[in-house]
């Protein structure tokens, strides 16, 4: 396909649609790059709409990292809204990047990151307008290679059928080296054509090719095993891990939207894994082991962020930010430093201890608030154990009180509701500790004007963690809990008033579990759901849960599978997983030791703090922890 | 959100100087909403690191003032806005840092500064400049006469609060259509690319030059071309472009004026 801009064709449309500055590109920091120059090229998307799209850091990491070698090119797209997708298809105008609105058929590679497996039709939206073939097995040497990476890549399987490759892991590095084989393969003028280009990346163990796997099933359903089909192709492939972050301080030269996003700030991740181990928690379990970026990095890049951006905001991101090393250091040295700036800072952390409130105390010395959360995940001490958040009832109640004292008069609590094992006593215990917080608060402050906001989401089973052979609860269950809980929550009409309710729905975590513990007969699904028209499936406006559940009817139940055989089903140790040739670097026997002990509630501490407890990680991955404390400190900025 | 604690004692410097600016929104970057332009222009600011002042108050806001935003969409080589400074500084200094700052395309054309007087006061009328394609100059030019000869042309707006109608032809000072796309004048000339061919828009493309008096509620370009629509039946094929040309005081001989002159000259005016 022409690499020629489609600007002049697309811009007569662009008055017809909402929003059309997130089809323009031209951000601050954009890169405009000659095409010719560049010998090898990739489109970038993040699959969801340019305001959530935009933001996103991996994409934004890449896009740098790409860019910043002279001889390649990266461009970015997002999902085009269906107002505009509508007239693109009427005036036959492709999937545009923003950058230089070239068409995505043109690159070498189409790179897209899912955060959520919620993405997945608008993957395939992306491709049907890309005029690239839905089925990898269709496509030629003049296709781009697609590839997927971020937290859903490492089950890839629902879209196995529409993916060339999939990136398991940190793609600083992973990114460089796929391009440096594909420079290759081009500069030999493309032996073997796409086959071989396919094979080379295969063959490093890092890029996994699903077409060079087969999937055996068992007559009842379940999954025989998973083979490579071509010799030279490994049994497992393996996840990528960027070690040393202070040698990656990306974003160095932030984008800066001119559109409204949902995020904008300058954001810098201060560490990467996490090993609390809440056996709920995906991220945690994928992204292992710790590895912080030192306090004097993260001074150095929110420096040059804000000066190279403009954001007058800054975000200390991690997975849980409060257990960076020299987190007391870290934020102290920011508020100096910006103190009377007019520069605000947050540490989105929802760790709960009185520490956690200092930290947000600190951030808040430059006048702005930001709201405080804190995740006790589970309402009774019984199921905290069963998901190992170690929190206690007086813990919780003491750092709320705290939160109250130090001036907060409104805390939000997280919670989650599904998991397993689980009562209808589990989830009623929330209000009662909702309660006892606002009960609590007004005696240590005197005052009634205290609130609390109740949040509860539903919890999906993910593969890689513990509970990826659990049974996922069903929607009416997880509904009947919740206006049960509700109801416990007003019958105390003084406490209820005080306390704010907000949930959803079961119905979408029914999906999402499908298709994040899905295999490859799932893909028949997505494939339906998209021709039904969906779309934006993480916006509740766009999902449709019948559209989904008569596609799984559908598509499933000729091959005796079905929604219900997914999600609902506990699958016992022997089962081969979809995934287990896909390795996060966690030992499965340690998973499921870990689940053991779940449902005997016993916790597991973090390694951080106390011995390793042979997650398996470290070793498989020859990766190490890697933190602080280095005893530096921030010194003050000099003033120009 | 948590409790807002009293303001702290931090008051922001006063404002020691106002300079103007006039800048322009070009190409891809007509699609800027106001909103998102002023989001743009506060960063800008950051960015550059412009000893701006601020509001007194929780949340401090910088001391930056527009005047009369074109609609999103719509290219634009004379739009205006003052900033308040806290340290004095060179117009053209902060020109040139804060078009530094800015994306390509949103572009700080000139800075004076403030003699004082109202600059809104100032922009009493706008001139555009149309491009239609697929419409051929004759075709539009029959249009234009029977336009300026009726005595009102009634165009539908829908607002939040309903419907209402407006007379696109009162406030049009002047209709024309232009025969060269480079016989603008002044300002377009010195434009870079405001006379180029638009690739994708069928030929032939009528140019038509609007002045147009700022009243209220404001009539804008798209409802000239309703207007044109209503009582002389004009039809433009395809997406009309709207680039505003100038802005500023209306002059006796129904021209546009610099609204910054005043201040160039440093006597307030008004
Ligand atoms: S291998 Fe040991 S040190 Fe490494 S993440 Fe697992 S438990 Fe922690």
């Amino acid at each position: 396909m022409s690499a020629a801009s489609v600007f002049p064709r697309l811009e007569p449309l662009l008055p017809r649609v909402s929003k059309p500055i997130q089809y323009v590109g031209g951000e601050l920091n954009a890169v405009a790059k000659d095409w010719d120059s560049a010998a090898v090229r990739w489109a970038l998307m993040y699959p969801d709409a340019y305001e959530v799209g935009q933001p996103n850091q991996g994409v934004q990491i890449l896009y740098e990292v790409l860019n910043e070698r002279d001889d390649v090119l990266a461009e970015r797209t997002y999902a085009v809204w269906p107002d505009l997708e509508a007239l693109m298809r009427e005036h036959g105008v492709p999937q545009f990047t923003v950058d230089a609105h070239r068409p995505v058929a043109a690159f070498d590679l189409f790179g897209v990151s899912f955060a959520t497996e919620m993405g997945y039709t608008n993957l395939l939206a992306a491709l049907d307008l890309a005029q690239i073939p839905l089925d990898a097995a269709a496509r030629d040497e003049s296709h781009p290679v697609v590839i997927a990476g971020g937290h859903a890549a490492f089950n890839p399987e629902p879209i196995a059928d529409f993916i060339d490759a999939a990136v398991l892991g940190d793609g600083e590095e992973a990114v460089l080296e796929i391009t440096d084989i594909v420079r290759a393969w081009k500069a030999d003028g493309r032996p073997g054509g796409r086959d071989e280009l396919l094979l080379r990346l295969a063959r490093t163990e890092a890029v996994y090719v699903p077409r060079f796997y087969d999937v055996d099933y068992l007559p009842d359903g379940r999954i025989q095993r998973v083979i490579p089909n071509r010799a030279e192709v490994p049994f497992r492939v393996h996840k990528r891990t960027t070690m040393d972050l202070d040698q990656w301080p990306y974003p160095k030269q932030p984008l800066v939207p001119l559109a409204e996003t949902v995020h904008e700030r300058y954001a810098v991740e201060i560490f990467r894994g996490c090993t609390r181990g809440c056996r709920f928690c995906q991220a945690g379990m994928i992204t292992r082991p710790v590895r912080e970026r030192s306090i004097t990095t993260i001074g150095d890049m929110v420096e040059r962020g804000i000066k190279e951006s403009g954001f007058n905001e800054v975000g200390l991101l991690s997975l849980s930010s409060a257990d960076h090393s020299e987190i007391g250091d870290v934020c102290s040295g920011l508020a100096d430093r910006y103190e009377g700036d007019n520069v605000s800072l947050s540490l989105p952390s929802t760790r709960v201890d009185a520490f956690n409130v200092t930290l947000a105390q600190e951030l808040s010395r430059n006048g702005r608030r930001s709201g405080l959360t804190f995740a006790p995940e589970g309402g009774s001490e019984r199921i905290r154990r069963v998901i190992n958040k170690m929190v206690s009832e007086e813990d919780l109640i003491r750092t709320v009180v705290t939160a109250y004292q130090g001036g907060w008069r409104q805390v939000k609590l997280y919670f989650m509701c599904g998991l397993p094992t689980e009562t209808d006593d589990d989830v009623l215990q929330i209000a009662r500790l909702a309660h006892e917080v606002i009960k609590a608060g007004r005696e240590a402050t005197g005052s009634k004007d205290i609130r609390c906001t109740v949040s509860i989401g539903g919890f999906v089973p993910k593969p890689h963690t513990p509970f990826q052979w659990a049974s996922q609860a069903d929607p009416e269950t997880v509904d009947r809990r919740l206006k049960l809980l509700k109801q416990e929550i007003n019958s105390n009409r003084s406490l209820g008033r005080a306390i704010g309710y907000r949930y959803h729905d079961g119905e979408p975590s029914v999906i999402e579990g499908l298709l994040s513990r899905g295999d490859r007969r799932v893909g028949a699904v997505i494939r339906r759901v998209w021709e039904q028209g969906g779309r934006f499936d993480g916006w509740s406006e766009h999902f449709s849960y019948r559209r989904w559940t008569d596609a799984a009817a559908e598509a499933l139940e000729p091959m005796g599978v079905s929604l219900a055989w997914y999600t609902l089903r506990e699958r016992d140790e022997n089962e081969v997983l979809p995934w287990d040739h896909l390795d996060s670097g966690l030992d499965k026997e340690w998973l499921w030791a870990d689940w053991q002990d779940s449902l005997s509630e016993v916790e597991q501490d973090d390694c951080r703090w106390t011995p390793c407890f042979d997650c398996g990680v470290c070793p498989g991955m020859d990766t190490e922890i890697q933190i602080g404390p280095t005893g530096r400190k921030l010194l003050p900025l000099t003033v120009v | 959100m948590g409790k807002r604690k009293p303001v702290p004692d931090r008051d922001q410097e006063p404002v020691v100087q106002r300079i103007r600016i006039r800048y322009a929104k070009r190409g891809r970057l007509r699609f800027t909403s106001h909103r998102d332009f002023a989001r743009a222009l506060e960063r800008a600011v950051r960015r550059a690191e412009v000893p701006i002042a601020y509001s007194a108050g929780f949340s401090p806001h910088p001391k930056i003032s527009y005047v009369g935003a074109s609609p999103t969409g719509v290219a634009s080589e004379a739009e205006y806005a003052e900033v308040g400074l806290r340290r004095p500084m060179d117009a053209d200094a902060l020109r040139q840092a804060l078009d530094a700052a800015l994306p390509p395309g949103i572009d700080v054309v000139d800075a004076v500064v403030s003699a004082g007087g109202s600059l809104a006061d100032r922009i009493q009328v706008s001139r555009w400049r149309l491009e239609l394609p697929g419409v051929a100059p004759d075709e539009l030019a029959v249009a234009v006469e029977t336009f300026m000869a009726a005595p009102e042309a009634p165009v539908e707006r829908s607002t939040k609060q309903g419907r209402r109608t407006l007379d696109a032809r009162a406030p049009v000072e002047r209709c024309q259509v232009v025969e060269e796309p480079t016989s603008m004048g002044e300002t377009s000339t010195s434009v870079e690319g405001l006379a180029a061919p638009l690739p994708g828009y069928p030929a032939p493309c009528a140019i038509l030059d609007l002045v147009v008096r700022h009243v209220t509620p404001s009539v804008r370009p798209d409802e000239i071309l309703a207007g044109l629509r209503s009582v002389a039946d004009l039809e433009p094929p395809a997406p009309v472009r709207a680039t505003r040309v100038a802005q500023g005081v209306f002059t006796e001989d129904g021209d546009v004026a610099d609204p910054l002159a005043a201040d160039r000259e440093g006597t307030p005016q008004r």
